[in-house]
């Protein structure tokens, strides 16, 4: 990875709609080494993907966002591989991790109703041979999601003019 | 009351151009503003939790005259391992902002009649502290084709007999501009056969985008005996409201700013001293991120001013751009002024800095980068109308 490339990853980890014009200019180099990085990046699979950072409190659209801890048990030759890539099977599962201490796996479903949440996992998660347990946890507020304060507040708290 | 029975020396020094200003922009609530001298940035948290931490411990009392002897060694490693200089705890005195540290190093060295070498444009206070402080400015205008970096033959010409010592502004507010080592290099000789003090501000330090590490005056050999250097925390860790500041210099010239310092303030609160501590041991990376941050935004301002058509030299150091205004044939203020009220934007003329900045004017880039957008679409709105009109 060449420094070009890095401080992209690092501008565009906050921003990915920045045009590459905008980012050739703030990085003192070419447009198209820029473009070329870029390129680079998306097809090498170091950026895959963009999102957008909504904050759905404010739409008044009612979701809830699940934080699933599971606790496997992990199958000869494959540890926990095997059953993870299965769960993540499941259009509902939007995150998947392998956790060190507790339990095993983390999912985090995104955006669904109480009641999808708990299809999921009673029909879905629950019955799964390798799962011996499961703990739901519901996001109650966000304070601060990747790095961003979710009610910034906006303004300028210096004085106006200072010599 | 009658003015005749006050100081006249006060009365006579001249409002500073930004308060003006200032004023003006006060009345205008929505005006989107570029006039400031301060980085946007809080201060990084770890920072303010050392104060917050100090106040909760009941660190509430006065420190040494000097400052806490924690603060001046950690100051005096910084020094060596930046600069190669060589501090001692007795040799830094801990100041209300760099603010404080020009007004006493002025009145430790000048005797009536003194002259003090001010480069402009550069920071509001050098005049005024030369005058209070008996001595007699000399001002050089620096100019646009040398990037307003000071050139060996203007300070050869405006040494006289009665020259003591010369202020050294770099990196520059408003111009943005520095001092590199060559051409500091070519001051050395004249400074020491002239046998002059040097005020080296040098609060800027930490944000210069040359690629190479600042120099100071004081690492050339003969210099550090002669110089005193005035730095703090404003700038570099975004601490201006702490009013924290340093100067390090001989011993001789700190012995008698620390009277002084003693008489006039005591000592630098002491809240900040404690947060001050934790900024310079663990605050290198939170220099870097700030650094990177402004260099993208001067970039960006570089190219669009350019893009305007307004000649701008590229400004290596501090977070301020000096784009040129002549072209429209009117005075920085008038131009200020009406950029003000027709776009609701504030620049600030460049002759808030001395009679060199006509023609200029100081653009602060510390700002979101969508405020510089908006604030330079306008400016580039107004001078679409002023080259139509023309």
């Amino acid at each position: 990875m060449n420094k070009i490339e890095k401080q992209l990853l690092a501008m565009m980890e906050n921003n990915s709609r920045i045009a590459p014009k905008e980012a050739a200019v703030r990085l003192g180099i070419k447009e198209v080494d820029v473009a070329n990085a870029l390129k680079k990046l998306e097809e090498t699979g170091v950026i895959c993907g963009y999102n957008t950072m909504i904050d759905w409190d404010k739409t008044g659209i009612d979701r809830v966002t699940a934080l699933i801890e599971v606790s496997v048990t992990p199958q000869r030759n494959k540890g926990f591989d095997d059953i993870a890539e299965r769960l993540c099977k499941y259009p509902e599962v939007d995150t998947a991790y392998l956790i060190s201490g507790g339990f095993d796996l983390m999912l985090i479903l995104e955006g669904k109703s109480l009641k999808q949440v708990s299809e999921f996992v009673t029909n879905k998660l629950a019955v799964e041979d390798e799962v011996l347990n499961t703990k739901t946890h519901f996001i109650l507020k966000r304070y601060k999601d990747h790095g961003t304060m979710m009610d910034k507040q906006k303004g300028d708290k210096r004085e106006k003019v200072t010599a | 009351m009658r003015k005749d029975l006050l100081s006249k020396k006060t009365v006579s020094l001249k409002p500073s151009g930004i308060r003006k200003f200032f004023d003006v922009v006060s009345e205008m609530p929505n005006a989107i503003s570029l006039g400031v001298g301060e980085p946007d940035f809080e201060t990084p948290w770890h920072v303010r939790k050392a104060g917050i931490t100090s106040l909760e411990q009941g660190k509430t009392f006065y420190t040494s005259n000097s400052g806490l002897k924690e603060l001046r060694t950690e100051i005096g490693a910084y020094m060596d391992r930046k600069y190669g200089l060589s501090y001692d705890e007795d040799d830094i005195l801990i100041t209300v902002g760099g603010s404080e540290g020009i007004d006493m190093m002025l009145r430790a060295i000048l005797n009536e009649g003194d002259e003090v070498i001010v480069p402009e444009p550069s920071y509001v206070s050098y005049v005024p502290c030369v005058i209070m402080a008996g001595g007699t400015p000399v001002t050089i205008d620096l100019q646009d084709k040398y990037e307003f970096r000071l050139q060996p033959e203007e300070l050869e010409k405006a040494i006289t007999k009665k020259t003591k010592a010369l202020i050294l502004p770099y990196p520059n507010n408003p111009t943005g501009a520095v001092m590199e080592e060559e051409d500091l290099q070519k001051l050395v000789d004249i400074i020491e056969k002239n046998d002059l003090y040097i005020l080296s501000d040098e609060i800027y330090a930490e944000l210069t985008y040359t690629g190479k590490d600042h120099v100071s005056i004081a690492q050339f050999p003969g210099m550090k005996e002669r110089t005193v250097i005035i730095n703090g925390f404003s700038k570099a860790y975004a601490m201006t409201g702490w009013r924290m500041g340093y100067a390090c210099g001989p011993r001789e010239i700190i012995d008698q700013m620390r009277k002084l310092h003693q008489y006039c303030i005591m000592c630098a609160p002491t809240t900040s001293q404690y947060a001050a501590i934790e900024a310079i041991k663990n605050g290198d990376e939170d220099i870097q991120m700030m650094r990177e941050s402004y260099n993208e935004r001067r970039r960006i301002v570089v190219h669009l001013l350019r893009e305007m058509g307004l000649p701008t030299f590229e400004p290596l150091g501090a977070f301020y751009v000096f784009p040129c205004i002549k072209e429209f044939g009117m005075s920085s203020e008038e131009f200020a002024t009406r950029l003000l009220e027709e776009e609701e934007v504030a620049i600030v003329p460049g002759t808030a800095f001395g009679d060199s900045g006509e023609g200029f004017l100081r653009i602060s880039y510390a700002y979101s980068i969508e405020n510089l957008k908006e604030a330079l679409s306008r400016l580039e709105k107004f001078i679409t109308r002023l080259r139509q009109s023309n």
